[in-house]
């Protein structure tokens, strides 16, 4: 993967090379816009951040998660993912907190390991691709999308529990 | 529908922590999210300066016309507000190939330059267009071959079957996209957000 990308990078250089494109004042018109936009994105990162670590601070995800345990249990699905299944469309890299924790804890190849592996890679963080991607333009009404991402979201965590019953078990 | 969440999620925050007489949490939250906020932000402001570098190099030298042509066909059926010629097209399937190839920080900016191409399209109104909503629909839904933050996790984890996950994720991404796509295109005529 990593080799793809350093082949990608040289293939996109030396095409602009060949078409005769001034490659230098390109690339720094470019990056200028990616430094403006990067800053830009701060305060929405601060807005989406603070109640993920104000929940996880308090331990109130983990006591969201201990008291629905049991009726989760009824429909197959282990407790131990359900911290992940909250924090998913929230913020990635606190999922990716979570699933190092599970896999750490119950085993990467436990039936709790497998199904995180599979939240985890089956679908983006919705609050962050909405907040990042509209922030960036100004687009302050998101219509009917944040309702049909996080539908989406529900259907990956019903079809993640079946795949896996149906392809590893 | 992002602000009720968000005030939701706060109020609850704020009166479990009174009533665990935790009242310092707010604080300790926001310290740490304004701190996170900024690293992140000053991160991604890198790594956005250099793939967008990059790729005003691929638009100078009409590389990302020639490859959104190729994929035209596809990205026209997905997006027929756009017009069939226009950039946005072109920094689109950037952005899905980068995040169908798990390279997430490559995805994000092509994603960002995606949207400002929409927005100049649809006149800057500050509401989703129906082609930013079927991106963001499908960028949500995130499908991913190769989740390489995943598998390498699973190795470093000491795994037996590090791609055991592979199959039934690609099936389950693809289930996921199916329903963003089919949902967004119910959705779409409701005038309302939420």
């Amino acid at each position: 993967m990593d080799n793809g990308i350093t082949l990608l990078l040289c293939f996109i250089l030396l095409f602009g090379y060949y078409r005769k494109v001034d490659l230098y004042d390109s690339f720094v018109t470019g990056a200028a816009q990616g430094i403006k936009s990067g800053l830009g994105l701060i305060p929405y990162l601060l807005a989406i951040l603070f109640p993920v670590y104000l929940w996880q601070g308090l331990g109130l995800t983990g006591a969201i998660c201990d008291k629905l345990a049991p009726w989760l249990a009824f429909i197959g699905l282990p407790g131990e993912v359900l911290p992940l299944m909250i924090m998913r469309p929230l913020s990635g890299s606190a999922s990716l907190g979570i699933l190092t924790d599970i896999f750490s804890r119950q085993g990467p190849d436990s039936p709790a390991g497998l199904l995180a592996s599979i939240y985890q890679g089956g679908t983006d963080t919705t609050f962050f691709v909405l907040t990042v991607y509209c922030g960036s333009v100004g687009v302050k009404n998101y219509r009917h999308t944040l309702k049909a991402c996080l539908t989406a979201d529900f259907v990956v965590y019903g079809a993640g529990l079946f795949w896996l019953a149906l392809l590893l078990k | 529908m992002l602000s009720k969440i968000w005030l939701g999620m706060i109020l609850i925050g704020g009166a479990y922590g009174i009533l665990k007489g935790e009242g310092s949490a707010v604080l300790q939250a926001a310290i740490a999210a304004g701190e996170a906020a900024v690293k992140n932000g000053l991160q991604l402001a890198g790594i956005l300066a250099f793939w967008l570098g990059v790729m005003e190099v691929a638009q100078r030298s009409g590389l990302v016309e020639k490859m959104a042509k190729a994929c035209r066909p596809l990205l026209v059926k997905l997006f027929p507000s756009l017009p069939p010629d226009h950039p946005a097209l072109g920094s689109i399937l950037l952005n899905l190939t980068a995040n169908f190839l798990g390279m997430g920080n490559a995805a994000t900016p092509f994603g960002l330059k995606a949207m400002e191409q929409m927005d100049q399209l649809a006149g800057h109104t500050g509401t989703a267009s129906d082609a930013m909503c079927t991106f963001l629909a499908l960028n949500a839904a995130g499908l991913t071959i190769i989740p390489t933050t995943v598998l390498g996790l699973r190795l470093a984890q000491g795994s037996q079957w590090p791609a055991a996950f592979l199959l039934p994720m690609v099936l389950t991404g693809l289930t996921g996209t199916i329903a963003a796509l089919i949902i967004d295109r119910l959705l779409r005529r409701s005038k309302k957000g939420w």
